[in-house]
Order: structure tokens, then C-alpha cells, then sequence
């Protein structure tokens, strides 16, 4: 994990063999590699054994409930934006154990785990995910207590960043101010910069050990234009964007607790959950224990939870939030708003993944607007 | 990050053994519990809880209810309502039960010094409260003229009758009793707890108020006492919410931009008012 900003000098490597060596040089360091791949369909993050698994020369296409692979220009290592899956399931994961419970006679005994802390290297970690592994950082370590497993995780893992030259159809990063430019929070940070005559990245260093790795890849100094070219293509991305976030969307919602608008948006939403698993910065979980067959031991684990369950506002006698306009409020209120309060920052990131991902294609973007729209309307 | 971080797992408990278990009403008992591994000295402030686990079956917050000047030992008053505390409610003397914390924001007892004390409590909701008047009990003189306002289904449902029994004999205190129902040959008052407000002897300027209860309950009390002339920032209330985790990391006890969990449960009304009227947040 970094937290310097770039330092000024930057490089050049060859868009194949310079990845493929970086890949190499990641995995001979002892990093286990994770990146993008194509799966059933889809842009996932799954373990690489080389480069020669980055998918290469598709896009995706995305709208509200509407995802497609399609052609894209051919060898273009990262012409897609994101996809379902996020880096939190590898530093927060879907389940994870924390300890066991063994039966004695009438007590039991508490055997704790010794965490298995897997060292990643994550390839191709655009700025909207940097910036939720930064607000994980503030949920998982709040001032009062800290999340051992994550922290360990966190510090583990090299962040090997790749810069957006393509907008989503959902993505709203920019009016986010989240992307669509890395400007911190990585080790190293990639700009694809594919022509005709020249595919190469433009590589920049954001952290001491970034600085070991870029070393071993003997890349180029890179030049002003070489650099000036990479921002004007990411500037493109930014005027591009697929969707825009409203102005001050935290004090509108936390005026409009009780606008009509999260009834009209529970009639389409479906309450799945989906948005909060693909969410990239959505953290709740439960707490799981779970007894063997013998009844001599229990696991407690813990999973990702949502709360778009009946179950997540439980108390006796019933939950809390009972409709399912209470529910998409919590969510949407709690991500642009009271995470504000909570952390002193937003917990949107303008990935899109919400509104992609959404079976009914609910638009977070759109339900801002209108909450907006209708003040002063009542 | 800190370097304790890498070491202590906040989400994993510590072995207590029940050294008594007391059957407080026909649901209601309380657990005497002390560390199984090693002595230790517990410390708490009243109003705060703990995460307690029962082997196999789950783990719950449970606010304590014993006294803060007693060291050695943690209580908890609980009903059995649910999965765990109906496990609890069968287990008995030497049983291990897991616990986590203490967890959470306390009343202000000692802000309170200098000023009268009013505790508006319903039902259950006297547990978390009774830390706070054995706090006050212990240094009474600090405090000007101590009111307990205690409303119960029935008169079989009032929670340590015989405490409070005892402090209303006491005389430095005024204890007043409701019940929504009468039955047998209860002889006293019928109707809600906020009734008593009205005659509790405590000059409502200068005045601190701890009222714990159901949230409708709390909501009529907090009103009958500004009403009183009692200021928000005055009044302190106590939120129950569903937690898995006690520190923050789960997201379940989520009120508006408050972990109920950390920054509650005991929060200043002026803090949670503009929460409290909307529906289901």
C-alpha cells in the first residue's frame, strides 16, 4: 500500500513486452498477480499466470442493467473500463474466518487464527478503485478499533494502477473527482498509449517499492511528450463520461429523507442486493457462527452482508427498515451522504457499477437528479 | 496503523464463566460473569455493553447491568426473545459464555454532578440504567434531588422490585412506579411512564435526564420533559439497533451518519433529534 503521491520522473516500457515482464517480475518477487480476464462474459479479477491472460482488444459496453463485451482496437491491452468485480473481495473477503470455537465439557476454548496474509499484486486497478481501497483504509482502521486481517492485506499487496483512456457508460468519476487520473494511492501507475506505430505505457512511480520494481524493467526515461500525450488521452476520457453525479448530492439527500422519490424507486427496485455486492466500497458484513455436525467445534466467519436484507435491521420484534424505500434510502443516503459524517468523505467512487449491475437498471446518478429536480416541488 | 492492530483481533472474544444466574421475571435473568482464564480487572462505564457469545448459536450485544464499582465481575440483565438469549436462558452455573468489550458511549454521570438526575425508564430498559444509579448512589451528595420515573407491563413485570423497593425507602431519592396494566392487588399507578413527568420533583433547568425504553416510549418522554422545561442537550437517551460487531466494522447499527455501536448508544437527544421522527431510517 502507498500513500505518496507520484514522484515527477516517469517511464516507458513496451505495451507487450514490458507488461509481460512486469508481470513476471511481480511473480518472481513473491506476489501473487491478480487482474483482469475475460470470464464467462464479463471483465473479472482472477489470478494471472502472464500477460497472455489480460484480455486484449475488447470494450465493454455499459448502460443502466446492460453489460457487453464487444470488439475493441486490436491489442489494446486496457480498452474496457470496470466490471463486476472490485478489489475488495481480495483485501475484504466475500467470507473470511475469524476464529474457531472448540467444545471442553461445559466450557469451550477459543482457538484464534493466524491469518494467512497473501502478498497481491493487483494489475490494472483504475483511480475509482484507488480511491475505495482509500475509504476501506478509513473504515476498516476508524481511530477506535482496527481490522487486523484487512490492514495486513492492505499493506501487503502491490497496486499496479492503470489510468482511464476510455469512459464507461456508467462511469461518472469525473463529477466524482475520483478519475479519470490516478493521483495517488499506488505503487506504480500505467497509461496505455496505443497508436499504429508506437504502442507502449507511460509508467509512474508512486511509491519506494514501485520505484525497486520499475528499476528490473529497464524502461525508458519517458519524454514531456510521451507524458503530455498520456494526460490529453485521459483528459478525453473525463469529457467522455457516461453519467454525472449532481452537485452537493450530500446535503440534498440528507434534506430528503422523506421524499416521495424512495417510494417511486422501491416500486422498480428489486431489493437483490446487487448493487451493494458490486460496490466496490460497500463494507457491511455479518457475523457468521457456524457449528460442525459433532457440535464440538464452531467457525465464526464473517461475510459480506447488504442492506437491502429484511435481516440487517433486525431486532426483536422486527426490522427497522421494513420497506423497501427504507432500504434503497439507507444504501443511497448512506454512499453520498452520511459517509460524509461517518469518514469525513464520500463513499461514491463514480465507478457505475451500481447502475451497470442494477437487474432493473437504476440509475444512482438519475435518483439524485431527481430528488434535486423535485425540490421545491413538493 | 498501529503496531497493537497486528496483535489483538477485536472480533474475537474472551472465555467468561457464569458464576450465578438469577431469574428476574417470568423472561428476564441476569448472568454473574467472570473471566475464565486468567483474573483480570473489568472495567466498564454504565450505559455501555458487550458483545456476548454462547457457543454455536450466535453473539449478541447485552448491556450491562451491574455495578461499575464492583471489579471483579460482569452483569447482564437480558430477556430471552431471541436465538441466543433463549440459549442463555438454559445455561447455568460454570457454562462458558464468550464476551467482547465493553463497547460503547456511557450516560453522563459525572457531568451530571450538581444537578438533578432524572431517569425515565421503561420495562427492560432499567438494566442499562442501573449502573448509572448505583454510580449516583455511591456518591450521593454530589447530586441535587435523584428521581427514578419506572413504567412495567404489569406489576409481576417490574424489573428489581426489591432495589427499587429499597431506594425508595431510602428517602434521597424519589421512586416512582407505573404499570399499563394492573392485575392481583397492585394498588398503584396505572398508565405510561411519561404520567410521572409531570410530578417528578426536579427543576427542569437544571436538570440531566437519562431515559432508556422503547423508542416510542422515549420519544413521548423526551417531549413531556422539554415540555417540562428540560433542554435537549440535557436529555440523554439510550438506541437499541441490530449489531454484529460492536466497533463500527459491520454497518448494521447504522442511524443516519452514527454508528449506534460506537459513537451510541447513549447519545445526547440534540444529537439524534432530527433522526428520531423519521420512519424506519
Amino acid at each position: 500500500m502507498t500513500a505518496n503521491k507520484s514522484t515527477n520522473q516517469a517511464f516507458v516500457i513496451d505495451a507487450d513486452k514490458g507488461l509481460q515482464k512486469l508481470i513476471a517480475v511481480l511473480a518472481a518477487e513473491g506476489y501473487q498477480v491478480v487482474g483482469p480476464r475475460l470470464e464467462d462474459g464479463a471483465i473479472v479479477y482472477a489470478e494471472l499466470a502472464s500477460s497472455a491472460d489480460l484480455p486484449v482488444g475488447v470494450k465493454d459496453k455499459q448502460d443502466g442493467g446492460n453489460y457487453r463485451i464487444v470488439k475493441g482496437r486490436e491489442g489494446v491491452y486496457f480498452d474496457y473500463v470496470v466490471g463486476p468485480h472490485s478489489w475488495k473481495r481480495y483485501l475484504f473477503p466475500p467470507e473470511q474466518k475469524i476464529c474457531e470455537f472448540r467444545r471442553q465439557g461445559k466450557a469451550f476454548r477459543i482457538v484464534e487464527e493466524t491469518p494467512d496474509v497473501p502478498a497481491y499484486a493487483f494489475i490494472g486497478a483504475r483511480p475509482c478503485e484507488l480511491q475505495a481501497m482509500q475509504i476501506h483504509d478509513r473504515v476498516f482502521d476508524n481511530g477506535e478499533f482496527a481490522d487486523p486481517a484487512y490492514l495486513a492485506r492492505r499493506d501487503a499487496a502491490f497496486v499496479v494502477a492503470v489510468n482511464c483512456t476510455q469512459a464507461g457508460g456508467t462511469c461518472f468519476c469525473a463529477s466524482m473527482n475520483t478519475g479519470p487520473k490516478a493521483s495517488g494511492g499506488f505503487d506504480l501507475a500505467l497509461t496505455e498509449i496505443a497508436e499504429k506505430s508506437r504502442h507502449v505505457f507511460v509508467v509512474e512511480v508512486g511509491s519506494q517499492r514501485g520505484q525497486e520494481i520499475v528499476a528490473k524493467l529497464k524502461g525508458a526515461a519517458a519524454t514531456d511528450g510521451d507524458v503530455s500525450k498520456a494526460d490529453a488521452l485521459v483528459k478525453k476520457a473525463a469529457a467522455k463520461m457516461g453519467r454525472e453525479m449532481v452537485d452537493d448530492v450530500g446535503p440534498l439527500l440528507k434534506r430528503n429523507l422523506e421524499s416521495n422519490r424512495w417510494y417511486e424507486i422501491s416500486k422498480r427496485c428489486l431489493s437483490c442486493a446487487n448493487c451493494t455486492l458490486v460496490c466496490p466500497t460497500c463494507f457491511c458484513n455479518t457475523v457468521e457462527d457456524v457449528t460442525d455436525l459433532t457440535g464440538a467445534n464452531a467457525v465464526r466467519n464473517r461475510r459480506w452482508d447488504s442492506c437491502f436484507t429484511m435481516d440487517f435491521s433486525y431486532i426483536h420484534g422486527g426490522s427497522i427498515r421494513r420497506e423497501g424505500a427504507s432500504r434503497y434510502r439507507q444504501w443511497m443516503t448512506h454512499k453520498l451522504s452520511s459517509w460524509f459524517d461517518q469518514f469525513e468523505q464520500s463513499g461514491c467512487v463514480g465507478c457505475g457499477r451500481c447502475i451497470t449491475w442494477c437487474p432493473v437498471g437504476i440509475d444512482i446518478t438519475q435518483e439524485a437528479r431527481a430528488i434535486r429536480d423535485s425540490e421545491g416541488r413538493a | 496503523m498501529n503496531q497493537m492492530a497486528a496483535l489483538v483481533d477485536p472480533m474475537v472474544p474472551a472465555p467468561f464463566r457464569i458464576e450465578r444466574v438469577k431469574k428476574e421475571l417470568s423472561d428476564t435473568f441476569t448472568l454473574d460473569l467472570v473471566p475464565a482464564e486468567r483474573k483480570r480487572s473489568i472495567s466498564f462505564l454504565p450505559g455501555q455493553f458487550n458483545m456476548l457469545y454462547v457457543f454455536g448459536v450466535g453473539e449478541i450485544p447485552i448491556s450491562i447491568s451491574g455495578d461499575p464499582g464492583v471489579g471483579d465481575k460482569i452483569v447482564h440483565t437480558t430477556r430471552a426473545v431471541g436465538n441466543v438469549t433463549n440459549a442463555m436462558w438454559k445455561m447455568g452455573v460454570g457454562q462458558t459464555i464468550g464476551v467482547r468489550g465493553p463497547f460503547g458511549t456511557a450516560w453522563p454521570v459525572e457531568e451530571a454532578e450538581g444537578s438533578d438526575v432524572v431517569i425515565v425508564t421503561g420495562g427492560i430498559g432499567l438494566a442499562p440504567l442501573r449502573p448509572a444509579i448505583y454510580q449516583i448512589l455511591a456518591n450521593r451528595q454530589a447530586y441535587g434531588n435523584v428521581c427514578i420515573m419506572y413504567g412495567a407491563r404489569t406489576p409481576e413485570d417490574i424489573l428489581f422490585r426489591k432495589e427499587l423497593e429499597k431506594w425508595r425507602g431510602q428517602f434521597d431519592m424519589q421512586v416512582d412506579v407505573t404499570v399499563d396494566h394492573a392485575t392481583g392487588r397492585w394498588g398503584g399507578k396505572v398508565g405510561v411512564v411519561t404520567k410521572l413527568i409531570g410530578r417528578g420533583g426536579f427543576d427542569p433547568h437544571h436538570t440531566v435526564a437519562f431515559v432508556c425504553g422503547p423508542e416510542v416510549m422515549m420519544r413521548y418522554a423526551v417531549d413531556t420533559l422539554v415540555e417540562r422545561g428540560v433542554s435537549e442537550k440535557d436529555i440523554h437517551v439510550s438506541l437499541e439497533r441490530n449489531m454484529k460487531c460492536g466497533i463500527g466494522f459491520c454497518g448494521h447499527c447504522q442511524l443516519g451518519g452514527d454508528f449506534v455501536c460506537k459513537d451510541g448508544p447513549v447519545f445526547p437527544f440534540d444529537a439524534v433529534a432530527d433522526r428520531f421522527v423519521i420512519q424506519e431510517l
